[in-house]
Parts: structure tokens; sequence; C-alpha cells
């Protein structure tokens, strides 16, 4: 009795232990196939390369990348096959497990030439039909960029399952790319793949296209072809780019001069203190964004609505001040003002470095303003995209403020004839300290947008006001719509001379046009007429 | 210039002034190579170099008096002219290296054989002559300023327009200028002289003489200006600064005298700045900003605007106070007083030094004459009323 139950507690724990040891043997196809791994034969290793792609498993991109990279340890002992990682940790291949240490007696699965072809295959395949879009978007642009024949197969796999559009696309555009390349494609596929690239008609279906060497002769006409209508349709984007780049430069410099425009162009002040007040905008934003962070972390998104206002009032209340305390006394004496405003530049500079410290000071993007989105071959940053919006926003607030409001029309009534409009009873005093701090304010506004793409330092405001000078003596002096157009043309202007010159040289251009456009137009483009020119 | 219209010209203050220019010219160089080191009236040698330093300011400054305080040109790009007399004279210098250079190349400067230039730029070419060299300090300077004003008098470019696109020329020199591939040693200038005339810049009696000559150039200049402003010429200069169509109708070529005063001061300008870079030992793009050139206007309008003495004045003062504060405890505050002095001169003392003491000696002295009568014109010279734009 005791011998026989000795037994029977000896079959069963053995039976526990041969369960234990040879469950993942029994477990499934896939288990079956990773074992198969440690036999080291090649044509083993083949069959278990194709269960393991196909098998759908997650483990099984780890294993057939780490059998590419010579990480996939197999023991032939034990018949158990283990995924080093790259960081040294392992995983049991067939379970996923973690495992302390791979043992001793294992080696990397071997693998030869026709294998490896395989194994590239498989992986190609396997991130084609990863369940991340992401990634099944990257694999098939690199097979694009590859074209390797091999690939061909996963891709029409791919490609039969795939759902998602753009995937889709770049799946066909890889199948395209392939095929080109394919010595065996018959003719008719080889054009249809020429008909994709030119489709695609970006630089790298071009580069694709020029490279593709011998081919039939059918093929090479068509090719010819698309490569004239890639070309021209490259050459007309990146005009658009250089539009867009431009119309983006201008609404930063039409952004800088508008207060000039009113300052200099309504009132004849020439304000040299100009591109301060754009700093002290940008250092109000900085201001407000920092009491968010410390005290409102959920408002940072709000931020820069909360710092516009508050920068048009501190900048303005400042310009008001500085036209009653220095400007009013120097009206008729342009070339005074022009000393005693770059002092106080000078003064307000050294103000904010001696507060805020000569270093830049970080203005963050709200998420609303971060990022891009393409269109077409281009891409279009948002914040540039805002700025435009807010810039044109701010012109036509601006332009309305002009011409429908009391004060609007005080303005204009002041400019065109300062004594007439006080005898009709408008206090011209008044009028041009409100009239100043409004140029001031927008400059503020400016600040805010341009704390966006710029450094907010002390010296923000000096690298803009020989440009916003340029815009509102370009643009005419007392016209607001001048000053629009002077600011986008400069700014087109500057970007399609910027890829023929280079940017030093684009510049330098610019401004040696300017001085010669200001001898043939010594009034800028919309001059002023008439009597009050001579004011 | 006959030696009559010489003295003719020379009120009292301008004979001060040169006196004062003179002594200056001969006792400090006299003095700090003469005297022995350490004692107390001799003048250190980096004190020479300095107040050298100063009178090429002030030679500056009255080229840019000329033009703004007796015809009412306002250019804000005067330090791009005289950036390009210190240029020319820059070359010269670079080329009298020869091979004592880090690369030891006869030709090409060392900057140029570490940007693997093969030869030398044509424009180098002949500056290697100091004659050459010299010409091209009056010439380079002239010849833009002839071509600029050309353009722009005879269009009738005038008043806040000229001068932001003086202004303009400047920056746009200055960004040319900072590029390497320009062929003037890109952001880092021209710098490391060595020779100049066989003589060695850095020894002693090379600096006394270059203050000497640095006197001699404000004298000259001083005197041209001088003889420029009490001719006819220099009347119609005024009349075009205080009434220009006024001065056409009356059927003077106003561009053709604007131009011809604008070119000189140029020259006096590119002089000034070829005495100036031997003396400081460096020139670079950074002599282009726009505010440098602002800043030299404000000497102007210190020392007082229209009066030549003044402009000189001006120039010294300044720099001295820069000197002064910039090199002690101060220094943080430096541009506050810079910029309150922009702002104060303008709203309180808008004839400057020399133009408010003129004023009130004139009065006294009226005051003296007629003393006898009632009338007493209250002498108030501070604030101007303030003169509303039409």
């Amino acid at each position: 009795m005791p011998a026989h139950l000795s037994a029977r507690l000896c079959t069963f724990v053995l039976s526990l232990f041969l369960i234990a040891f040879a469950l993942p043997a029994f477990a499934g196809p896939f288990e079956d196939a990773v074992a198969k791994f440690a036999n080291d034969d090649y044509s083993e290793t083949e069959e278990a390369i194709g269960v393991v792609a196909s098998s759908g498993n997650k483990l099984a991109f780890p294993i057939i990348s780490a059998l590419q990279d010579g990480r996939l340890m197999a023991d032939p002992e034990s018949k158990k096959v283990y995924v080093t990682g790259a960081d040294g940790k392992s995983i049991d291949a067939a379970t996923g497990e973690p495992v302390a240490s791979v043992p001793d007696s294992a080696s990397a699965v071997r693998l030869n030439n026709r294998l490896r072809r395989s194994v590239d295959a498989a992986v190609g395949s396997l991130t084609l039909q990863s369940p991340d879009l992401g990634v099944r978007l990257q694999a098939a642009q690199s097979v694009f960029k590859s074209h390797e024949e091999t690939a061909l197969e996963a891709v029409d796999g791919a490609l039969a399952k795939e759902t998602n559009r753009s995937v889709k696309a770049a799946l066909v555009d890889a199948r395209a790319a392939i095929l080109l390349f394919k010595s065996d494609a018959t003719e008719v596929e080889k054009l249809e793949a020429v008909a994709t690239l030119k489709a695609r008609g970006d630089q790298e279906a071009l580069a694709l296209l020029t490279g593709m060497g011998d081919q039939p002769a059918s093929v090479t006409k068509a090719a010819a072809s698309a490569i004239g209508s890639i070309q021209s349709s490259l050459a007309v984007w990146s005009m658009v780019q250089n539009a867009w780049y431009g119309l983006s430069l201008g609404s930063v410099l039409l952004l800088a001069a508008i207060g000039l425009a009113i300052t200099f162009g309504v009132m004849g002040v020439i304000n040299m203190a100009h591109g301060e007040m754009v700093m002290i905008g940008a250092y109000t934003t900085f201001v407000v964004q920092e009491v968010i962070r410390t005290s409102y972390p959920g408002l940072f998104d709000y931020s820069l609505l909360i710092a516009v206002p508050l920068a048009f009032l501190v900048a303005g209340a400042i310009g008001v001040l500085i036209e009653r305390s220095i400007i009013r006394f120097l009206y008729g004496r342009p070339l005074e003002t022009l000393l005693a405003t770059w002092g106080l530049s000078l003064v307000l500079q050294q103000a904010v470095r001696t507060m805020f410290g000569p270093t830049n000071r970080e203005v963050g993007n709200p998420s609303w303003m971060s990022g891009a989105f393409e269109l077409g071959q281009i891409t279009i940053t948002y914040n540039r995209l805002w700025i435009l919006v807010f810039t044109l926003a701010v012109f036509a607030i601006l332009l309305a403020m002009l011409r429908y409001t009391a004060l609007g029309l005080e303005m204009r009534a002041v400019t065109q004839n300062r004594r007439m409009a006080a005898s009709m009873g408008i206090a011209t005093s008044r009028v041009d300290a409100l009239t100043f701090g409004l140029g001031s304010g927008i400059a503020g506004i400016a600040g805010v947008a341009l704390s966006q793409i710029d450094n907010v330092s002390p010296n923000l405001g000096q690298s803009y006001i020989i440009d916003s000078f340029m815009v509102v003596v370009f643009g005419g002096v007392g016209n607001l719509w001048g000053t629009l157009v002077g600011a986008f043309t400069l700014g087109i202007a500057n970007k399609f001379l910027e890829p023929v010159a280079g940017a030093v040289l684009g510049k330098i251009a610019i401004l040696v046009l300017i001085i010669l456009f200001i001898q043939k137009r010594p009034r800028g483009l919309f001059a002023l007429k008439g009597r009050a020119v001579e004011a | 210039m006959t030696p009559h219209m010489l003295t003719r010209s020379l009120d009292r203050g301008a004979t001060i002034f040169l006196a004062i220019v003179v002594a200056c010219g001969i006792l400090i160089p006299l003095s700090n190579l003469l005297l022995p080191a350490g004692s107390f009236l001799q003048v250190p040698t980096y004190l020479v170099a300095l107040w050298g330093k100063y009178v090429c300011y002030a030679i500056l400054a009255l080229s840019i008096d000329l033009i703004w305080g007796y015809c009412g040109i306002l250019s804000l790009g005067h330090g791009a002219f005289f950036a390009l007399g210190g240029y020319a004279m820059g070359m010269y210098l670079m080329r009298q290296i020869g091979t004592r250079g880090v690369y030891g190349n006869p030709i090409l400067p060392d900057f140029m054989v570490f940007l693997n230039y093969s030869k030398l730029p044509w424009y180098w070419y002949g500056f290697d002559m100091f004659w050459f060299a010299a010409l091209m300090v009056l010439v380079v300077p002239g010849l833009l300023a002839f071509c600029f004003g050309w353009l722009a008098f005879r269009s009738r470019v005038t008043g806040v327009y000229l001068s932001i696109i003086t202004q303009a020329m400047t920056y746009a020199l200055l960004l040319a200028f900072f590029r390497n591939d320009f062929g003037f040693g890109g952001n880092n200038g021209l710098t490391d002289f060595k020779d100049i005339l066989g003589f060695n810049v850095q020894a002693e009696g090379t600096r006394a003489a270059l203050f000497a000559l640095s006197c001699l150039a404000l004298i000259a200049s001083f005197l041209i200006c001088r003889s420029v402003v009490s001719s006819k010429l220099g009347k119609v200069l005024i009349a075009i600064r205080d009434a220009e169509s006024r001065s056409r109708f009356l059927g003077y070529r106003v561009e053709s005298y604007k131009l011809f005063v604008f070119t000189l001061s140029a020259c006096m300008a590119g002089v000034a700045g070829a005495l100036y870079v031997p003396q400081v030992g460096i020139i670079n793009p950074s002599e282009f900003a726009p505010g440098n050139s602002i800043e030299a206007v404000i000497w102007v309008a210190v020392g007082g605007r229209g009066t030549l003495v003044g402009a000189a004045l001006g120039a010294v003062v300044v720099n001295y106070a820069k000197t002064f504060f910039t090199s002690g405890m101060l220094a943080p505050y430096w541009l506050f007083m810079l910029g309150a002095m922009f702002i104060l001169v303008t709203l309180l003392l808008p004839k400057g030094i020399v133009g408010t003491f003129n004023a009130w000696w004139d009065q006294s002295k009226e005051k003296r004459a007629a003393a006898a009568t009632t009338a007493s014109a209250a002498a108030e010279d501070g604030i101007t009323e303030p003169k509303m734009a039409e």
C-alpha cells in the first residue's frame, strides 16, 4: 500500500512536472513554430518564420526583428527560445514572460542569405500590418523609399487588408515604386507605376523617376512627360510656398508697422521708441504667462487672449505718458522728436534690462498655436497662420475705428487741419495724446503676437524699428492701406529674393530698392495729395 | 581761401577753440614722450590714444554739424562714411602686415587665407600703397555720398525721409560688411595691425604723432567748415536750411548746394574714420550700426547745432562722460544717462551748450549796452514754446 501510494504520488508529481514543462509544446501552432527555431535547421527556421509572421501574435514582430538582428537566442537542450532586448533584458519567445537570464547553452539562431531575405520580407509585412496606424504609414513610406522587390508580396498583402485611406495611398505609391524598379514587371505595370508617381508629384517621386535606369521605350517616354509635369507642378508649389512665407513675413512687418503708421503716418511724429512699445507688449505677455504658470496653470491656453488687452493698455498708457511729457513740446520739429524718442528708447530698453535681465525670456506657445498642417506640397505652421489672421483683424478694427467712431473722426480732422479742427471745438491736445496712445497700444498688441515667433529680449524692438519705418515710408505716409500694401509687398519680395540671392543679400537688395524707390516717389506708394502734404 | 578770409571768419570762440586744439596737439604728445613715465605732468599713452579717439569723433561731429546745423540735412548714416574711411585705412594697415600674420602669407591677409581665398579680390589692389589708401579714404565716402545725394536731393527727398533712407543705407552696409564673402573680414573686421608708414602702430611715438595729426585734421576740418559757412555759399546753405522752397524760387540750385556740402561732409567723416582706426587698432562692421550714427548726431545737439565749436565740444563732452560712466560702478546706468541726455537736451537745451552760452552772452552784452533804457528783454532761453504742427 505505501509502496503503491508512493508510486502513484511519484507518477503524479512526475506528470505535474511533465505538464509544466511540456505545456508550451501543446499550446498551439505559434508555440510549436517558435520551438522550431531551436532545432538549428534552415528549412525548419524558414517554416517557423512563415508561421510566426502570419500568426497575428503580438510577439511575432519582436521575434522576427530579433531574428533579423541576431538577438533571438535558442537553447537546443531545453528547446526554449529567448528574445534578448537591446537593453539586455530577455523574454521567453513563446510566452512573452520576462526571464532572469538566458542559459549559457543558448546561442543565436543562425541565418543564411535566403533566410535573411524572407526575414526582411516578414519584417516589412509585419510592420505593414501593424495595428498601429502610424507604424503602418511609416512602414509604407519606408518601402516607398527603399523600393525593394522582396517587399512586393507584403505590400500586396497589406493593400488587400488596409482600410485607412492615407495608408492605402502610401501603399499604392510604394507598390508603384517597387514595380518601376522590378526588372521582370510587365510594361503595363510599369506604365501604371509611372502614372501613380506622376499623380504623387513630389520631390521623391521626381527622384525615383529620374533615377529609374533602363526601361522599355514607352515607359521612358511616359516617365519623361511625368518628370516634366512634376517639375512644373513643383515649381508652382515652390512659388506658393514663397508666397506663403512672404505673406507671413508681410504680416509680421505689417503688425510691427501698423502702430507706426498711426504715430508717424497720421501724426507725423517720428517715434524711434516704437520698437520698445512692441517690446513692452512682449514682456507683458511674459508677465501674464508667469502669473498663469504659478497661479492658474489651467488658463495657459488663454494667456494670449488675456495678454492682448493688457498689452494694449500698458503700452497705450506709456504712450500717452510719453506724449504728454515729451512729444507735445516737440510738435513741428520732427528731427528733434526723432532724437528725443531715440533717447527714450535707450531708457526703456535699459529699464527692461534692469527689471527682467538682459537674457531672453521664455514665452510659450498655447496648444492652439503650436503644430502645423500640410496643404498640398507645403507645410503651414499654426502660429504663422494665426499671426496673419490676427494682423488682418487688427488692421480691420483700426480702419473701422478711424472711419466710424467719434475719436477716429476727430483724429482725421486734427490730422488734416489742426487749426480748423480746434476752431470746431475739438480738443486737439487730447486727440494728440489719444492718437499717440492708440499707436503705442497697437504696437503693444504686436508685441504679444511677435513674442510667439521671436526672442523676448530687451533688444526685440530694435530689430523691427528700421523695417517698420521702411514699410511706412514705402507704403506712403498717412495712408493705412499704403502700409498694408507696403508690408506685404516687401514681405513677398523679400522671400522671393531670398532663394535667389540668400537671406542677407536679399535684405540688402530690398533696402537698396527702397532707397531707389524713394527717389522715384519721395512720398511713397500711396502719397497724400493736396494741401495736407505741406503741413 | 585767402588768409584774409580766414581771419575775417574767426570770432572769439573760434580763436579760443583753435588755441586749445593747437595747445593740446603740441603739449599732450610732448608731455607723453619727453617727461618720465609716472611723473605728475606726464600723459600716459592710453590717455593719448583715448583722447585721439575723441578728436576723431570731434571731426565726425563737425562734419555732421556742417550739413545738419547749416543745411538742415539730418543724416542718420554718417557713421557709414566714417566706417568706410576707417575700412580704407584698415585695408592699408592689413596689407602692411605682410608675412607677419599668423599664416605668413605675403599677399593675403589672415582672414582671406582662413576663408580659402586663392587671390586678392580686385578691390584690394593698390591698398599696399599709402597714397592710394589715403586717396580712397576721401574718394570712397565722397563717391558714395555723391551718388546717394545726387539721387536723393535731385528728387527732393527731404527732412525725415532723407534721415530714414540714410539710416537704411548704413543698415544695408552693416549687413553687407557682416558677410564673410564680402571680402572685408566679416564680423571680425580688420585688426591686428603692425605698421603704418613703417612705424609700429603700438609704439608711443607713433601714437603721439597720430594724436598730433588728428588735432591737425580737426583744425583743418574746422577751418574748412568755417570758411564754407561764412562764405556766400554758407549764406545760401543757411537759407536752404530755413526755407528750402523759397531759396529754390529765388533761383538757387538747391540740390547742387546740398550735394556739394553733403559730399564734403562725407569726405571729412572718412578722414575722421581713417585717423580713428590706427589709434583704436580695429575696424569692424559694428561701426556701421545705425545707433552709432544717431549717437554722433546727439553729440552735435548737446554741443550746439549750428555752432562748429559746439559740435566738437559736444563730441568730446559726451564721449568723456561715456568713458567716465561706463568704466565705473555706474556702468549699468550709462544708457539711462545717455537716453536722458537725448531727451533733456532736445527739450530744455535746443541750442546746445555753446548755442545757449552764445545767446546768454549776446543778451547780457545787449543789456549792459542798454542799461540806461528801461526795457529789458527777459532772459529766458530754456524751454521754447511748443510749436504746433500746422
